[in-house]
């Protein structure tokens, strides 16, 4: 299977969607288009696990596929803006890097996604490879936003992001057990609801999601 | 059912009756007798055939930490029954905390036990998320920021994990293996055929993913801070247990990819991991004041003595390292009892404040004392057995890392004696406090002492050969 056969197209297609959408993440200036981003990229999401079950006849693939739409294109989205409503969060997105340094960064970490995943991958089949490149750079774009968001909400948003680009990952490998795909889903959701306790309790003792806000409070001043 | 699938079902259908339970004392008796069923099924596995059932194995090499952890698990619900009252939780709170203990308590035991590596991953997961929020029960402004760095930084580091798991699976689907994908037992056998270079990118995320949780410099920036918040019983299974699955997925991962021997060779990683962490955490120990952090500093300086003896191999080197593991968990577990019961007499958790514990209580001064020196790898516990093997290996095997090893071994032995004076020996504070602590808080103490004491002198015959056993299945 090469450049040229519709299931390779497609899954290209799809995977580098997901890129883009990572890509989006990152220059959005309101938080709540933060969260249609990653709805979107739930969707996309959904779609390419949908269709990697349709390609490789794994049936279950599809399920994972109707649990990526009804979760992170549906569910996750939701509870982050019912989140944002309930804390009468600031609008803005306070970033510690800005935008254009960010889309740079996040440049320069797809080049070594593919530098790391590429070469190493040659006896694979070319579209796990390609796939696996495009996840990795998912991935790390991601942990690219965990690190340069200050807000809580968006450092969470981030690792939803990874999460998916994590799941793109497992769904182009022919043969995951549907246990392994079955629990990601599952823990995201746990992620979550662990994530909003500790970001409602950020929010009641301490009125802010400036994480920033958090290191005068470290137990032991140096 | 099999009987390691109830060691996992037990505990979390026991989180499913606590969470029902509004009584305080009732909650942490029904915790304690969850527990000790627990204890009791651990010591049943002993009988069992070793060998795998579905998603769960059994063999040499998570049975004795299994025992392990249904005995610390045990003595640390012991505990908790006298102690959970002074930590001043509300009703709602109470609750959480025993229903987040047995869920932890519950997935330790899957990823100790799971033979898929996925079912691995996601029992860890389960037990990070069920660990973030007891740090964060108190909802003081430290607790949350402990939690929330705990959170965001085993939350990548988990990720990671998963995404070399994802990575192992794509170079075991290239080569025609038999046995279920991302079966430990499959991975093992096909791993001589894989693509090197793919299981070399797999062990790299899954080392720094997993030893994320393992507390590993430079990757232990959680470790301090969720040890130093949450009830005390926290820091215990944290320390004692968490650590330890962590390690032990390492080790598994490692004796995958050092089967193929075109690999870089897994040791050499978890070397530098191992003794960065030893230096950095022995000079660490030196600028503690908080006697919490003080001792999670020490967990971040014996995981990285452990896996420096992983990183040595061989069964000389990983027989070090799995000693060294049980006799950490014993030995630090008994100390944060102590500790525990040292801060809810005084007040307050910095090292000043707790000093003279040997004039004022005399009972505790002395069990933490000793404690201390367990930890410390004073003669005659556990620990000082696994660092004389470890040292001995070095010398035999890796001269050069002798002088890494031995200085970050000396400096933080000598923290150790110099705190150990601190809290037992010097004068107590103006204010002194006397007051009596009980069984719960003794007891614990003193089973893990001796049980560490055991450990160290009279190693019993059938789990000697165990350990040998195990530490030839760590490659």
């Amino acid at each position: 299977m090469g450049f040229g056969q519709l299931p390779y197209d497609v899954a290209h297609l799809l995977g580098g969607g997901m890129l883009l959408l990572s890509f989006m993440l990152l220059y959005q200036r309101r938080v709540a288009a933060v969260v249609s981003v990653l709805a979107a990229q739930g969707a996309v999401l959904a779609l390419a696990a949908a269709w990697q079950g349709f390609v490789q006849g794994a049936p279950q693939l599809y399920l994972t596929a109707l649990i990526a739409a009804v979760a992170k294109a549906g569910l996750i989205p939701l509870a982050l803006r019912w989140m944002i409503r309930r804390l009468a969060l600031a609008r803005g997105v306070d970033a510690a890097l800005g935008i254009g340094p960010s889309l740079m960064a996040g440049v320069a970490l797809v080049a070594l996604a593919i530098m790391v995943a590429l070469p190493i991958t040659t006896g694979a089949q070319a579209l796990a490879r390609e796939d696996l490149a495009i996840a990795l750079s998912v991935v790390l774009l991601g942990m690219l936003m965990m690190i340069t968001r200050r807000n809580a909400i968006l450092q969470v948003v981030g690792l939803m992001s990874l999460e998916n680009g994590l799941v793109l990952a497992a769904v182009g490998i022919a043969g995951m057990p549907l246990v392994v795909e079955l629990s990601i889903a599952a823990l995201v959701m746990l992620v979550l609801v662990v994530a909003g306790v500790v970001v409602f309790q950020m929010r009641e003792r301490l009125d802010s999601l400036d994480t920033l806000l958090l290191h005068p409070h470290r137990g032991e001043p140096e | 059912m099999p009987l390691a699938w109830l060691l996992v079902l037990l505990p979390w259908a026991g989180a499913a009756v606590l969470g029902f339970l509004p009584r305080e004392r009732v909650a942490a008796l029904v915790n304690i007798g969850v527990s000790a069923a627990g204890f009791l099924l651990s010591l049943l596995l002993l009988a069992e055939p070793q060998g795998v059932t579905g998603w769960t194995r059994l063999d040499a090499l998570n049975l004795p930490l299994l025992l392990l952890s249904s005995v610390v698990g045990l003595t640390t619900s012991v505990y908790s029954l006298g102690a959970i009252a002074a930590e001043g939780l509300d009703a709602r709170r109470l609750r959480a905390f025993h229903v987040a203990f047995q869920l932890f308590m519950g997935a330790q035991a899957l990823a100790l036990l799971a033979d898929n590596l996925g079912v691995m991953w996601v029992a860890v997961e389960i037990a990070t998320l069920a660990s973030v929020l007891m740090v964060g029960l108190h909802g003081t402004p430290a607790a949350i920021e402990a939690a929330w760095k705990f959170f965001i930084l085993c939350g990548v580091g988990i990720a990671l994990a998963l995404l070399g798991t994802i990575i192992l699976g794509l170079a075991a689907q290239a080569v025609p293996g038999e046995g279920e994908a991302l079966s430990w037992a499959a991975l093992l056998a096909s791993a001589p055929r894989c693509d090197p270079g793919v299981l070399n990118l797999a062990f790299v995320f899954l080392l720094v993913g997993y030893g994320t949780k393992a507390g590993l410099v430079p990757l232990h920036a959680w470790l301090p801070d969720a040890e130093a918040e949450g009830p005390i019983a926290i820091s215990a299974v944290l320390s004692g247990l968490l650590l330890n699955a962590a390690l032990h997925a390492v080790l598994r991962v490692k004796a995958i990819v050092g089967a193929n021997a075109e690999t870089v060779p897994p040791g050499a990683l978890l070397l530098a991991f191992g003794l960065a962490s030893v230096l950095v955490a022995g000079f660490a120990l030196w600028r503690r004041r908080d006697a919490r952090r003080f001792f999670a500093w020490s967990s971040i300086l014996h995981m990285g003595l452990a896996a420096t003896g992983f990183g040595f191999g061989g069964v000389a080197g990983n027989l070090a390292g799995l000693l060294h593991m049980l006799g950490h968990s014993l030995a630090k577990s008994a100390v944060f009892f102590g500790i525990g019961a040292a801060v809810r007499l005084r007040g307050s958790q910095r090292i000043a404040d707790l000093g003279g514990l040997c004039t004022t209580v005399p009972a505790l001064g002395w069990a933490l004392a000793i404690s201390i020196a367990a930890v410390a790898g004073l003669p005659p516990f556990a620990l000082f057995a696994s660092e004389y093997l470890l040292v001995t290996e070095a010398a035999a095997q890796h001269p050069w890392a002798i002088l890494p090893l031995g200085l970050g071994l000396l400096v933080a032995v000598a923290a150790k004696v110099q705190t150990l004076q601190a809290l037992c020996f010097c004068d107590p504070p103006a204010d002194r406090t006397t007051g009596r602590v009980d069984w719960t808080s003794l007891g614990p103490i003193w089973a893990h002492l001796v049980l560490a004491l055991l450990l160290g002198v009279a190693l019993p015959g059938p789990l000697r050969s165990m350990l040998g056993e195990a530490a030839g299945v760590g490659g």
